[in-house]
């Protein structure tokens, strides 16, 4: 197993190589610059600006300017924001984002699992019908109108949690985490349920069972082993997505974490600052996604006895 | 007693946060202030926009501020000045005690290397045209002369400072009350970085010595921006806000449930579609100011169809500017008969747009086009934006049933549309403009010849001599009739077709007093305090 990790980590070298260096060119090739504004500048002062920032060398020596840079860990001065570096807002962002995502997951395993376990076990009846229902609304009502919604019924009507804000006034971490969590916990009940019900009808569980097993033992011991080698694998690009697509509930929620920062570089053409955050959450999404490769190849007898 | 434990939880979070950030300001002075955007930054030389603006008025001060109960400016770090006949030179009396927030006196030096350093060029400044006007200083910015002595501003003694414009430029003052124009302090700039230095770190927490009403406390990026009163402001007396709590809202949405929730004083804006509404409601909160601003759409001259002036003409005519504001924006906006919004510092524009479809039609038919002639389809290109869409949807409606003319709506990303804007890449496009300084000029201006925001392509030389002329000369009276003459030609050869005056509309505690309407939304903190009746 540690050698497949370590194989595993020395391929995410030329991936992460390889959208570094695309994203590089695709940003310049999106009309626009980083210092086009409302009120034009002077092609004086454009000049100036982009001597400033080496705009003005050629793309190749740009590029290679930039790599040798992200080689030293330095990801260059953000545009938009003179005076901060890439770097610096990535490490200001990101533990608000963890943090975000973290709460979330964790909601969305307590909700997914137990009642996708739930339903699997109680089949067809109403504790199966129910909360099936309720994961189907979760997977179909964005968080666009999900965080919405709960802030005019807790935040607004009934006035006991704080509209938006991280940190700054009591509960005000509730929503965000509900919100984000939400459509995961629909997803993950989902996939529980299914493999549960998968593995229940499995030999192994009746012999189980033929045992004598009780039933709590059979469910957590056994089953719940296999069951949720689904849970696992999901869960990787499920972190990964958390982080990269908080965009939504972070701007609802006006919570300083990275996923503002992305998607607004992008629309400021903020160049240093979109390879940046790229680079990053692409090495989020290789490295969640090389975790739960390996955690469900632990939790898989046989690819366990394999590796 | 299953539900025993949320209930708990639910009752402590209940009790916990029934003070709202409202109240509890109300108590302490603190003032929640809804910001927009995150800001680019806090150094008046290099940032623009205006959520950097609301927090520079509370950290540093220009020679003179905004005036909150009028026209015109009042005097700031600078206690009295005097101007020579010509109106081209400038003597600033600096007041003794005005102090930088770490104690040093601030001197006319100070503005001498403040404003050296907006016209280094290689600073990268985005205003250093403000300066223009300054004898030498265009030439020093663009490396025509090295020798800053040669620029017109000087310090004659210690609190003393002469400036030497080139021409009279009656709006001189006003524009002091920009903040490309402030000081800076030269020992913080220099320990942290060199005079051209975008990237120093003054502007941090702990770094930031500016002389404003207020001190940066904290920065919290994308969260909050905490100023505090500033102890060695020279009028702290009487500053009665504590802290000033700026938020960078991006979405108008949450903002307006942060402001109904009582987190915020006061909104940067209001979601259009709520505006109606509070309209009917007599919402208390609601605020619609007057502000110089004015949304247009840009024609490009340069195209095929619109270099004739009739086409330009007949599309401006048939617009219905009242049906517009009263049935799209609905929210107060003007219908816009100038380019320069009307009552700018006593100007008033005498032109007029008449709403005349048969005479739309007739300049249509007078330049060609006829049911035989079909006038090709035109191409309205605006930034993504919903309201921006609902008001070009409108014109469409309009330009179809009154010319016959059929329009395409072509929506952009605002990098994408900014750029096509620059280079010609476009027929009619959405614009506005919000005026820099109380001044016909900072609208007038902008469609000179080679000015870099013109972007329709017009050249006008009478245009062009008249704003000169009017420059040129000290007499308001003379100088006005002077402009008005030239806006006269603006319209008549209709490069822009003026569609509104724009207003502020924002949500306001009633708890807030001393946020006065102003033209340009400037508020200085040190009128503001909190009170409840």
């Amino acid at each position: 197993m540690i050698s497949i990790f370590f194989k595993r980590l020395l391929l995410a070298i030329p991936v992460l190589l390889a959208v570094a260096s695309l994203t590089f060119f695709l940003v310049k090739l999106a009309p626009g610059g980083p210092f086009d504004a409302d009120k034009a500048v002077s092609p004086q002062v454009l000049k100036n600006l982009n001597e400033a920032y080496n705009l003005n060398a050629s793309e190749w020596e740009q590029y290679v300017d930039y790599m040798t840079g992200i080689l030293k860990g330095d990801f260059g001065p953000s545009f938009r924001f003179p005076g901060r570096s890439v770097s610096e807002m990535i490490a200001t962002g990101l533990p608000v984002t963890f943090e975000l995502a973290f709460y979330a997951i964790l909601i969305a395993l307590l909700i997914g699992v137990s009642s996708g376990v739930l339903a699997a076990l109680k089949r067809n009846t109403y504790l199966d019908f129910i909360p099936m229902a309720i994961a189907m609304i979760g997977i179909c009502v964005p968080t666009f109108l999900m965080g919405p919604l709960l802030v005019l019924i807790f935040g607004i009507n009934l006035e006991i949690l704080p509209v938006s804000g991280w940190g700054q006034l009591p509960g005000d971490k509730i929503l965000p985490s509900i919100t984000l969590g939400f459509a995961y916990a629909a997803y993950i009940a989902r996939l529980s349920r299914g493999g549960m019900l998968e593995v229940l009808n499995q030999d192994f569980i009746r012999t189980a069972r033929a045992k004598g097993l009780t039933e709590s033992n059979v469910v957590i011991k056994h089953a719940m082993q296999g069951g949720l080698i689904p849970v696992v694998s999901f869960l990787g690009p499920a972190i990964a997505g958390l982080l990269a697509g908080s965009f939504v509930v972070e701007t609802i929620f006006q919570i300083p974490g990275l996923g503002r920062f992305y998607v607004e570089a992008a629309f400021n053409r903020d160049y240093t600052m979109i390879l940046g955050t790229t680079i990053f959450f692409s090495a989020m999404i290789v490295f969640f996604n090389l975790l739960s490769d390996l955690a469900a190849m632990w939790l898989n007898p046989r690819s366990r006895d394999n590796s | 007693m299953k539900n025993l434990p949320l209930l708990t939880l639910l009752f402590l979070i209940s009790c916990s946060s029934n003070i709202t950030p409202v109240d509890d300001g109300l108590e302490k002075q603190i003032f929640h202030f809804g910001n927009g955007s995150e800001p680019q930054g806090i150094d008046p030389h290099i940032v623009t926009g205006v959520p950097e603006h609301h927090i520079l008025i509370s950290l540093c001060e220009g020679l003179t501020i905004p005036n909150p109960f009028g026209d015109g400016n009042l005097p700031g770090a600078a206690e009295s000045w005097q101007i020579s006949e010509d109106g081209m030179e400038y003597i600033f009396n600096l007041r003794k005690n005005a102090k930088w927030s770490n104690g040093d006196d601030v001197t006319a030096e100070d503005f001498v290397w403040s404003w050296q350093r907006i016209l280094t060029a290689s600073l990268g400044s985005q205003y250093p045209d403000m300066l223009y006007y300054l004898v030498g200083a265009a030439e020093y910015h663009t490396g025509e002369i090295n020798d800053f002595s040669e620029v017109g501003v000087k310090a004659l003694n210690k609190y003393t400072l002469k400036v030497s414009l080139k021409a009279p430029t009656p709006f001189f003052i006003g524009m002091l009350s920009h903040y490309s124009t402030w000081p800076v302090h030269k020992d913080t700039v220099l320990e942290h970085g060199s005079i051209d230095d975008r990237n120093g770190q003054w502007t941090r927490p702990g770094n930031f010595v500016c002389n404003g009403a207020f001190n940066l406390k904290s920065w919290e990026l994308n969260n909050k921006i905490i100023v505090e009163k500033n102890p060695n402001y020279w009028d702290a007396s009487n500053v009665k806000l504590n802290q000033i709590h700026y938020y960078p809202v991006s979405n108008v949405m949450t903002e307006d449930r942060m402001f109904r929730a009582g987190q915020l004083h006061v909104t940067s804006t209001l979601p259009s579609q709520k505006c109606p509404i509070y309209i009917e409601e007599n919402n208390p909160d609601l605020r619609i100011d007057p502000y110089m601003g004015t949304y247009f759409y840009r024609l490009n001259t340069n195209n095929s169809v619109l270099k004739d002036v009739r086409v330009r003409k007949a599309l401006a005519y048939s617009i219905d500017r009242k049906l517009l504001v009263d049935k799209v924006t609905k929210c107060g906006q003007i219908p816009a008969y100038s380019f320069t919004p009307p009552g700018s510092n006593g100007y008033q524009p005498e032109t007029s747009i008449a709403f005349d479809p048969e005479l739309a039609k007739q300049l249509l038919n007078e330049a060609g086009y006829s049911d035989n002639n079909a006038f090709p389809k035109l191409e309205i290109l605006f930034n993504t934006n919903e309201d921006h869409r609902k008001v070009a949807l409108a014109i469409q409606q309009m330009w179809q049933q009154n010319l016959g003319i059929s329009v395409e709506l072509v929506n952009q990303d605002w990098k994408v549309y900014l750029s096509r804007e620059m280079v010609g890449d476009f027929q009619v496009s959405r614009a506005g403009w919000i005026g820099d300084y109380e001044d016909p000029n900072t609208f007038l201006d902008l469609m000179r010849p080679n000015r870099g925001n013109n972007k329709t392509g017009w050249e006008n030389a009478a245009y062009d001599s008249l704003v000169a002329k009017a420059n040129s000369t000290n007499d308001q009276t003379e100088r006005y009739k002077l402009l008005n003459e030239a806006e006269k030609i603006l319209i008549e050869n209709m490069p822009i077709i003026p569609l509104y005056t724009y207003v502020r509309n924002y949500q306001l505690s009633s708890d807030v007093k001393g946020y006065n309407p102003h033209i340009l939304d400037h508020h200085h903190p040190k009128f503001i305090y909190l009170e409840r009746e």
